[in-house]
């Protein structure tokens, strides 16, 4: 099911500007990693790399060798979709469809990708709101406005949606920045669940966060402004937070700067 | 009581809290109304100021209501109140002026319509009947529009949705940003333009191949062709702009579950902006529907029916008005007014249909 995704000398650009530089690094299957660093350091890029969103912006591209159980995600002859199919991602603001319900928000993946058999759509719907803990809250009115929940729910709406379509690895961008902390601790209790399945990197400007919910951290950095982001550190979550290798490292957890 | 409780104010100032003033009554207001419009009256009706008429006296009570408000309520409440004030009452002001052309075309087509709205109207055509007869109608004219500006529609939405979506969607660099210079410029073209435009390129050279004959023919489809170039600019324009106004957000969910471009665009961009494409369809149709013009160089107008759009002159309501207003005898112009309205009713109908049945019926259901 999960997957393990390895990151060679991954190398991003928007159009001229270089926003990430040589990124290699190992992402286990059924763990959580999470990606820190300030902002401008290249977190998101990198993980929007991973499931080709990067290059949806006019004048991006990406370098560098990305794979899936050893399979390259940026080959030729590879089917973006099945990539984006198989690497769900949930963003930073909650996004859900304003013209579907919540039934058509959760199935949209399945529907929209050919899945017309509506006892199937249910039980992905509902299986993929149970996974977001989002069931009890909504299962009586699955027909009204996915737009109409509250952000907490929509958040979660957006992850049931992600994963309804059974994806290997779910990346998060974010997700909680725009939550209170009742719904962002929801989220962190639904990612610990999740992993039992999925593969999840998340990127996260809280780093406890950070230390709260993943079991690897990568410490993403830049030496200045326009310089491309690097990756300084990336070890087990609790070497990280408490034995950092590098200076720099130690400087931001302890929040010296950034 | 402690010394706590008194805290000394400035000298003899009455205490005054700094959130608070002293604001005009209602009753003020409306003594200031009354007040400027019986001046109003005094001085440019009794008095006979500038030979007052009646618009001069209520421009003028306007103007004294407006010049006694600020001189009152900056004496009472202060200037900043005073400007709050006049400003107010200018914007009720100018949304007055704005309703009374709006009130009055309605007015007038509605009065002035009704005396020939009646059967004879809706079930005749003009065969046989001069401008010296009673009855006549314009059956033939609302066939005529109706096939016209539907023709048109049919060929200007899905060209123009497309090209939309072109220009937002898949149009990169010097070729999108050339078609989007044209369908600016095409926006300005005058209507006469393009009904001789149809006139020389499908009146004059195409339609000789059409006939047995091989002579030039109009036609009500000569005429859609003419609308089209004229609703083909406002349409792509207005979806274009609808298109910009779906976040990238939602694009960018639906390709993260893996849904291929055109899907996106077909199943979440084009329904979450179809209220505002549906507008700026029933906008190009409205104005498709009342032009005269471009209809009367290539369709030509007929009094018969005809309602084969593609053979022979055709009518149209706007082609109807222009006949029967031009018409000096007592029964052309009530024919003329009927008219009118039948058309401002017509387009009407057809946008609150549209609108209908564009909303999100399905999710605003409970």
């Amino acid at each position: 099911m999960a997957k393990r995704i390895e990151a060679v000398g991954v190398t991003a650009y928007y159009g001229a500007f270089k926003a990430i530089d040589g990124i290699s690094m190992v992402i286990e299957p059924k763990s959580v990693t999470a990606l820190i660093g300030p902002s401008g350091c290249g977190k998101s890029t990198f993980l929007r790399s991973i499931n080709r969103m990067h290059e949806v912006l006019p004048g991006a591209r990406v370098e560098g060798k990305l794979t899936i159980d050893s399979q390259d995600i940026y080959a030729r002859d590879v089917d973006v979709t099945a990539v984006r199919r198989t690497i769900g991602m949930v963003f930073q603001r909650p996004n859900p469809f304003p013209t579907m319900s919540i039934y058509d928000n959760v199935v949209a993946g399945l529907r929209l990708g050919g899945v017309r058999r509506k006892s199937l759509l249910d039980d992905a719907c509902e299986k993929a709101l149970r996974a977001a803990n989002l069931w009890n809250e909504v299962h009586t009115r699955l027909n009204r406005p996915g737009a109409g929940l509250s952000g907490g729910q929509q958040q979660r709406l957006c992850i049931a949606r992600a994963i309804a379509v059974e994806p290997q690895v779910v990346l998060m961008d974010e997700p909680c920045s725009a939550l209170d902390p009742i719904s962002t601790l929801a989220i962190e209790d639904l990612i610990s669940e999740l992993k039992n399945q999925y593969t999840i990197i998340i990127v996260t400007h809280n780093m406890q966060q950070a230390a709260r919910v993943s079991d690897r951290t990568a410490f993403f950095s830049i030496d200045k402004t326009g310089d491309p982001g690097r990756l300084i550190e990336y070890a087990e979550t609790a070497k990280i937070f408490t034995n950092p290798s590098v200076k720099k490292t130690e400087d931001y957890i302890t929040g010296r700067f950034g | 009581m402690t010394s706590m409780t008194t805290i000394p104010t400035s000298s003899s100032a009455p205490l005054t809290n700094a959130l608070r003033s002293r604001r005009l009554p209602v009753w003020a207001l409306v003594a200031i109304g009354v007040a400027a419009a019986v001046l109003a009256v005094l001085l440019f009706k009794v008095a006979g100021l500038m030979d007052g008429g009646w618009v001069l006296t209520l421009v003028g009570a306007v103007l004294i209501f407006l010049i006694g408000l600020s001189v009152i309520s900056s004496v009472v409440e202060g200037r900043r109140a005073a400007r709050n004030r006049v400003a107010t009452s200018l914007i009720y002001s100018a949304f007055v002026l704005a309703l009374v052309p709006l009130v009055s075309v309605v007015i007038t087509l509605l009065n002035k319509g009704r005396t020939r709205l009646d059967g004879t109207f809706f079930n005749n055509s003009m065969r046989n009947i001069t401008a010296f007869d009673s009855g006549g109608g314009a059956y033939h004219a609302i066939v005529g529009t109706l096939e016209q500006a539907g023709i048109a529609t049919l060929i200007t939405v899905p060209l123009g949705v497309a090209g939309a979506i072109y220009i937002v969607e898949y149009g990169r660099g010097r070729l999108a940003n050339t078609i989007r210079f044209f369908v600016d410029v095409m926006t300005g073209i005058p209507s006469i333009v393009a009904g001789l435009f149809i006139l020389a390129f499908w009146v004059l050279i195409v339609s000789p191949h059409l006939s047995s004959t091989h002579q030039p023919f109009n036609s009500g489809f000569a005429a859609a062709l003419a609308l089209f170039v004229l609703m083909l600019p406002t349409v792509t324009r207005s979806t274009e702009e609808m298109l910009r106004l779906v976040p990238a957000s939602l694009r960018e969910g639906s390709f993260a579950l893996g849904i291929a471009k055109w899907k996106t665009i077909m199943r979440i961009v084009i329904p979450t902006a179809l209220p505002g494409i549906v507008t700026g369809i029933m906008l190009a149709v409205a104005r498709a529907a009342g032009e005269t013009a471009p209809v009367l160089l290539v369709a030509g107008g007929t009094p018969n029916r005809n309602f084969n759009p593609f053979e022979g002159n055709q009518e149209s309501l706007s082609v109807y008005i222009y006949d029967q207003a031009a018409a000096a005898t007592k029964y052309g112009p009530p024919r003329a007014w009927t008219a009118a309205l039948t058309l401002v009713a017509l387009v009407l109908l057809l946008t609150v249909v549209a609108k209908l049945l564009s909303r999100r019926t399905k999710l605003n259901q409970k």
